[in-house]
């Protein structure tokens, strides 16, 4: 699978052109969130991409969220207990989610499934390796 | 290609004035058709649904355009018609949130709008090309009234903060700059008779001739300043009347210092289909098309219906919701026959009886991205101190880009513009996981570094992210190739007695469009699936 482009809406805008024309790294602001430049995430820590990515459908404290549809709760959640299922969806997507690992290095994924698998109620002390993520994509 | 076509053989317009010429216009028609032309986005004119349905019924899921649109030509055809919609509201994405609306997001934040009286922003989809006849002839049917939206304006700003000292730069400088410089270099190769073998001798010279006109050179051949290249970009002192009139040329910015800022990327913009002139917006906001097919269809909808279960039998459809006004309450309706227009984000969780093929496609579409913003300004700063009448200004900020109004052009007073709108990528995900109101904040901050007029004419703002919508769950269906080669074809099939449309059951997702001829597909293979039945 690929990443869509900002085709489907016409919406051409200059972004993938200006990524090599742009400083490495993110922009970082009081409020702890930060703005990636490019196509890729440029958060390192599994905090700082839960908290500028996950967070968006998971919400803050993993708890999810329902409408008419729901985002499942990753806080507490039983599923996370196999480190290889959160890595695949991440890198795969599932249902509605995007593929979002497409946009981090192994080492992002890595980092934020071991954040998930150790916060918001979640205790799986094995960790979630590199290489583990390159073989899973 | 095409150019070199039309240059060595007939052009395919010559040859249709030729058709047109000794064989009338209706042969002419038929024939510009089978050429390409005139048949635009699939669009086959109104739907005719001829036949008894002999009172069958059909539950339609969904009241966005979709949905309404199958109601609408459904219950015209004779069929017994219903719909279920979560929201409690008519038209789904098309959508206009106006001062005085309250919008709640997942995860529970509010926003009121608090825009003056008549602004508004679209949320949603807020432009229509030309080309989408389908949604057009539903305009000119519902009453619709639309005007022009200013999708390209050349006195825009291309902006990248890290090029010309992070200082916006004009769209006709740009545009023209790298044409002429294009045009110059191009001549040079073609004078140097590099192109032999390419071009014949005859065509170098009309390439020369057509280089010249097209990239504003001089008689040299050269691209420089002066009154040649300042009739396309523009003066740096405009002409004038009276005494010390004269123009100014201006001076043209390098091709080197085009290429490494990268603006040359959003001239795309001049280019795609979808964005060719003229394109249209309701006046008063995209919403007025739901609100018209709702004036339709209205006394159909029961609203507040959130649905969890689609069974199907022999015999028809049942479907199982809640009502979300009453929690708890579970309710039923059935009928013949089902037509789901329900995201598929939504739908992929929903117990629903269909095939493997079908339900693994349904499982199969992840679901775009995408943020908007609506900021509201004391007065047109844009239009007053910059000259940008309506279009789009595009950046490598996260906002992506700013868009002026198209409406009330030239008058005192308020505006809102567009003031971020990002499609996929890093960025937008980074701006759905904030409140909406440390949106805005970040909206105006970063714009300000294009018009430093936010800072003091900022007045209020409102934003969307589509990841956090409660009726969607994103923005809209995002196909890769691989998965439409895969899939596609198992949504769109009738499975029994339930068909899916959408935009994300078509080639045109994310566009109103793909959602109406999606749906007059559907229940044009349904109709004769009935009437066979």
């Amino acid at each position: 699978m690929t990443i869509q482009t900002k085709r489907p809406l016409g919406l051409i805008a200059a972004t993938a052109l200006f990524t090599a024309f742009t400083a490495a790294g993110a922009l970082a602001d009081s409020a702890g969130a930060t703005f990636s430049d490019g196509e890729k995430f440029s958060q390192k820590t599994g905090e700082a991409l839960y908290s500028n990515l996950c967070q968006a459908c998971h919400m803050n404290e993993g708890q999810g969220a329902v409408g008419a549809g729901h985002y499942p709760a990753l806080a507490k959640n039983e599923n996370l207990e196999s480190s290889g299922y959160p890595v695949y969806i991440v890198l795969h997507g599932q249902k509605g989610m995007p593929p979002v690992g497409e946009m981090m290095s192994d080492e992002q994924v890595a980092a934020v499934v071991n954040y998930v698998r150790t916060h918001f109620g979640n205790d799986y002390k094995d960790e979630v390796t590199v290489e583990d993520v390159a073989g899973a994509r | 290609m095409q150019q070199y076509k039309s240059l060595t053989g007939i052009s395919r317009r010559d040859l249709l004035s030729l058709i047109g010429v000794t064989a009338g216009s209706a042969v002419m028609y038929q024939a510009m058709t089978s050429l390409g032309f005139a048949a635009e986005s699939g669009y086959k004119g109104r739907i005719k649904l001829e036949g008894d349905p002999k009172g069958a019924s059909v539950l339609i899921l969904g009241a966005g355009l979709a949905g309404m649109t199958a109601a609408l030509e459904l219950r015209q055809a004779g069929y017994k018609v219903q719909i279920l919609e979560f929201n409690k509201r008519a038209g789904g994405r098309n959508w206009t949130i106006r001062g005085g609306d309250t919008v709640t997001e997942l995860g529970g934040a509010t926003q009121k709008c608090e825009f003056d009286e008549g602004m508004y922003i679209n949320p949603g989809p807020w432009r229509i090309p030309y080309h989408h006849n389908g949604l057009l002839d539903y305009c000119k049917r519902l009453g619709v009234q639309l005007e022009p939206f200013q999708q390209i304006n050349h006195n825009a700003f291309l902006h990248n903060s890290n090029a010309f000292g992070g200082k916006p730069q004009r769209m006709r400088d740009i545009k023209t700059d790298f044409q002429g410089h294009v045009a110059e270099l191009l001549g040079k190769v073609t004078q140097k008779g590099k192109l032999e073998g390419d071009v014949s001798k005859e065509d170098q010279e009309i390439l020369l001739e057509a280089l010249k006109s097209w990239g504003a050179l001089d008689k040299d051949y050269a691209y420089a300043k002066g009154a040649v290249s300042a009739e396309f970009r523009g003066y740096e002192k405009d002409p004038g009347g009276g005494l010390g009139a004269a123009p100014i040329p201006g001076e043209p910015i390098g091709l080197s210092d085009i290429l490494k800022s990268g603006l040359w990327g959003s001239l795309a913009n001049f280019g795609l289909y979808e964005f060719h002139t003229t394109m249209f917006q309701p006046v008063g906001g995209m919403g007025k098309i739901g609100e018209a097919f709702a004036k339709q269809v209205g006394d159909l909808i029961t609203y507040n219906a959130k649905i969890t279960k689609i069974e199907q039998g022999e015999k028809g459809v049942t479907v199982t919701y809640e009502d979300t006004s009453n929690p708890g309450t579970v309710q039923t309706a059935s009928a013949d026959w089902c037509v789901c227009t329900i995201p598929l984000t939504i739908l992929s969780q929903i117990d629903i009886q269909v095939g493997a093929a079908m339900k693994t496609a349904i499982s199969a579409v992840p679901y775009a991205s995408s943020v908007k913003v609506g900021l509201q300004f004391k007065r047109r700063f844009w239009e007053e101190d910059d000259l940008i009448f309506g279009g789009i200004s595009y950046t490598n900020l996260p906002i992506t880009q700013i868009s002026y109004p198209s409406t009330s052009f030239n008058t005192t007073g308020k505006g809102v513009l567009l003031g971020c709108y990002t499609w996929n990528g890093p960025n937008s995900y980074e701006f759905t996981a904030m409140s909406p109101e440390e949106r805005v904040k970040r909206a105006v901050e970063y714009g300000s570094q294009i018009h430093p007029q936010y800072k003091d004419e900022f007045e209020t703002g409102i934003s969307w992210a589509w990841h956090r919508s409660p009726f969607t769950l994103g923005c809209a269906g995002d196909w890769t190739d691989e998965a439409r080669e895969q899939h596609y074809d198992n949504l769109c099939q009738i499975d029994g007695r339930i068909v899916l449309a959408g935009e994300h059951a078509s080639y045109i997702p994310g566009w109103q469009e793909g959602a109406i001829l999606s749906s007059l597909n559907a229940i044009e293979r349904l109709h004769k699936r009935v009437l066979q039945a």
